[in-house]
């Protein structure tokens, strides 16, 4: 392996996610590949010296020199704001990656799949959902999905198509702020009997993947212990308080 | 220097006059090596430790009691930003050595969660630093130190120690803890002086 | 005194600048604490410092001591490592 080093990508496409999130499709020349889970960080420098670094999830499965990432506007996030705001289709920006091996879902595991995101924690499971279905694969994989209401949901569209497209793909949604009228689960937060209903039993010895702001994982992996899961076989990533 | 970003300015202004290499920030960021300690009031102390091992203690009570002040400074963090006009109350780290004798130059500033950071004493008298309880007319939050740190402000900011506890006198200068790992043992922000060897 | 806190994140975001230093992949390395004997992957440590800090701390999620160090100055990358045993690296 050689050093790692920072490439230039260019942006491609932009789509909107939520209202305050969304993919960038970027194109990075000689991108190597990557597996899903895995993130970049990536480096922003203004005029005057002055650079910030964040790291990002990749969202999408890999495909030739195509990255894709979803960014969450973080209040008062000066990188986010401007990835998610004003970077522009055809500008530059500087990434490295891709790092990660931990956090890793790879097509060949044998065992089937628990996916426990909180909000933008489920960019790096997304990335999973679509390689699973790149790679055909039928695994059964089951991602349980908190979000504060509905318009919070990212993905959505393709995640209705995908849960009944996608053989061996369930999907279900917590909402913690709002749910939509008929859900049958009122808006609060993961609990154990949601991970009990919508998730794998521990006797399934699912590999399971937890992802999203450090409080949401530290509870759900609480849960998930409690629950009789192995804690080895709980893989987690934390993005930090703010979860962005 | 990484290629420039079009468009990114980041959250900070450039214009006014600054310590080399510093931008302008009106948030105020926590930076953390740890959970934040909570130590209750009845329990706080500072303690200086001279060379010979002689214990100097003041309690909670005791420190409310000393002399404060009300200064307004700026203050430079390694990591760029700086920050204008600060208000802190505290009491000078002067009058505390009213009380101790020593024959040490330096000092290493030790506080709760194990933070250590090294100061010349000659820069921690003289109205050059304090033990501050507030901050902007509040208490000192936990998260920015509270309910006491020292505030040095003619140096980096990380020589500043959240929730200090003390200060062990040294014969000889000793690097703290972000001096052993690539830090500068001084750190004067005019000049540059960020990490070792600079 | 007690400590109450979740702005920590996790060894993932090592990946990064230990990709940088290391030729193989050490986020799923195996790390033995120096001070309590856990023993967990890099990526379960609870990092400190991310995104702003001086450097990165990174505790063992434990004991909460200090496991490694590391800071990334324009000229080197100091890397401390006193609060591990031991790290066994998948090759």
């Amino acid at each position: 392996m050689s050093r790692l080093a920072w490439r230039v990508a260019y942006l491609r496409e932009v789509r909107d996610e939520t209202p305050s999130a969304r993919t960038l499709v970027l194109d990075v020349p000689g991108w190597p590949g990557h597996l899903p889970g895995q993130h970049v960080d990536v480096r922003l420098t203004a005029p005057d010296g002055y650079s910030a670094q964040r790291s990002y999830s990749i969202a999408s499965a890999a495909d030739g020199d195509a990255v894709e990432l979803t960014v969450q506007r973080v209040p008062d996030g000066e990188v986010s704001s401007y990835l998610a705001g004003a970077y522009a289709v055809g500008d530059p920006v500087e990434l490295r990656g891709p790092v990660g091996g931990w956090f890793v879902w790879r097509s060949g595991d044998p065992a089937p799949v628990l996916l426990v995101a909180g909000g933008s924690g489920v960019v790096p499971l997304m990335s999973m959902v679509r390689a699973r279905a790149a790679a055909g694969s039928r695994m059964p994989f089951r991602l349980v999905y908190s979000a504060r209401t509905p318009d919070d949901v990212m993905y959505a569209e393709e995640l209705k198509r995908r849960a009944l497209s996608d053989r061996g793909l369930d999907v279900s949604y917590v909402y913690t702020r709002r749910a939509p009228d008929g859900h049958g689960r009122p808006a609060g937060r993961l609990t154990a009997v949601d991970l009990a209903e919508w998730g794998w039993p521990p006797e399934f010895e699912p590999a399971v993947f937890v992802c999203g702001p450090t409080g949401f994982v530290e509870a759900a992996a609480d849960l998930l212990v409690d629950a009789g899961h192995d804690p080895r076989r709980i893989k987690t990533e934390r993005f930090g308080p703010t979860g962005g | 220097m990484g290629i420039v970003t079009p468009g990114f300015t980041g959250r900070r202004r450039s214009d006014v006059n600054l310590p080399p290499g510093q931008y302008l920030t009106e948030d105020f960021p926590v930076l953390s090596a740890g959970p934040t300690p909570r130590i209750p009031l009845d329990a706080w102390e500072f303690v200086i430790v001279t060379e010979t091992g002689q214990k100097h203690t003041w309690s909670w009570p005791q420190l409310m009691a000393m002399p404060s002040e009300d200064v307004t400074v700026d203050i430079h963090c390694v990591t760029k930003w700086s920050k204008l006009g600060t208000r802190w109350r505290g009491v000078p780290v002067s009058a505390f050595f009213d009380e101790v004798e020593t024959a040490a130059d330096f000092a290493m500033a030790v506080s709760y969660g194990g933070y250590t950071t090294n100061v010349p004493l000659d820069d921690l008298l003289d109205g050059q630093a304090w033990v501050a309880y507030k901050f902007d007319d509040d208490d000192l939050a936990p998260e920015h130190g509270g309910p006491a740190r020292l505030v040095v402000p003619h140096l980096y900011f990380w020589k500043s120690a959240k929730w200090v506890r003390g200060l062990r006198m040294m014969l000889e200068d000793e690097p703290g803890f972000w001096e052993t790992a690539g830090y500068h043992d001084y750190g004067d922000p005019w000049r540059e002086q960020r990490y070792q060897g600079d | 005194m007690t400590f109450a806190d979740t702005t920590f994140t996790d060894g993932n975001a090592l990946a990064g600048p230990l990709r940088e230093l290391f030729a193989l992949e050490m986020t799923s390395a195996d790390g033995r604490c120096a001070t309590c004997g856990r023993t967990g992957p890099v990526a379960d440590l609870r990092v400190y410092g991310h995104e702003n800090g001086p450097g990165l701390v990174a505790r063992c999620p434990g004991c909460e001591e200090i496991v490694l160090r590391l800071v990334v100055t324009p000229e080197r990358v100091w890397l401390d490592l006193r609060g591990l045993v031991s790290l066994a690296v998948i090759r």
